[in-house]
């Protein structure tokens, strides 16, 4: 079982990462992945960009100790997680989760275990960035409610 | 890196205390970091209303707004204490992915 974390600016190949979930691997036969792109948050108000900042250190923790859980919860052979943070523009690419299991259902409620966490638990802070002002995003009482489905 | 182990047993909780401000919390109270001397130990809670008493602004952000709390890199609540060369965090509820 692996599991790799990574806190970074730089961006990352979704190519890159799916083919280290699968190099070397006959004992699984599904492979999970979700990328999340910048969007626009506010009602649609011409955001141009996010600026994401963390807490280095206790981030990687807490990322780990998410994929941890979902590993003792369904059997995934390998887990990457990828949050980027500092300026990113519309359309980027923010966040990575692949997992491998040898069964597609433990991998896609994996991954999905771990976004649901990841948004509620992990120590990041986003703000917009419009053409004249900025503002930090309000935690989503929407998220939350994501996390009741895991709660047994 | 909390420097717990560093602290001499014959010696007493004074020393001082690495406070860290994230996200929203930190463009409002203009502070992302600050060393505090402490005599002795304190729960979180006393600790913070200490900032509050010496930045009176800081109140509205601090004590009556939703603000999470880590002690040494883990989510703790308001009841646990503090001590010298801990590091305490607060934050805005996260908002990542």
């Amino acid at each position: 079982m692996s599991i790799s974390i990574k806190v970074q600016t730089m961006d990352f190949s979704v190519g890159e990462q799916h083919g280290a979930l699968c190099s070397d691997n006959k004992s699984d036969g599904a492979v999970v992945t979700f990328t999340g792109l910048v969007r626009e948050f506010s009602s649609g108000d011409n955001v141009i960009a996010l600026e994401l900042e963390h807490y280095p250190g206790m981030t990687e923790q807490l990322l780990q100790s998410i994929a941890e859980q979902a590993q003792t919860r369904w059997q995934l052979a390998r887990i990457s997680i990828i949050h980027r943070v500092g300026y990113l523009a519309l359309g980027e690419q923010i966040v990575f989760v692949g997992v491998t299991s040898r069964h597609r259902q433990a991998a896609f409620e994996g991954a999905q275990f771990i976004m649901d966490y990841l948004k509620n638990h992990a120590t990041f802070w986003k703000k917009e960035h419009f053409k004249d002002s900025s503002n930090w995003v309000e935690f989503k009482q929407s998220d939350k409610q994501a996390l009741n489905k895991w709660k047994k | 890196m909390a420097a717990g182990s560093e602290i001499n047993l014959n010696d007493t909780a004074a020393g001082h205390v690495n406070v860290l401000f994230f996200g929203q919390l930190k463009e409002r109270l203009k502070c992302d970091k600050l060393t505090v001397d402490i005599a002795h130990t304190l729960s979180i809670s006393a600790f913070k209303h200490m900032l509050v008493e010496q930045n009176p602004h800081w109140q509205a952000w601090l004590e009556e707004r939703d603000v999470l709390c880590a002690l040494n890199q883990t989510m703790s609540s308001s009841d646990e204490l503090v001590k010298a060369g801990d590091e305490l965090a607060f934050f805005p509820p996260v908002t990542g992915g």
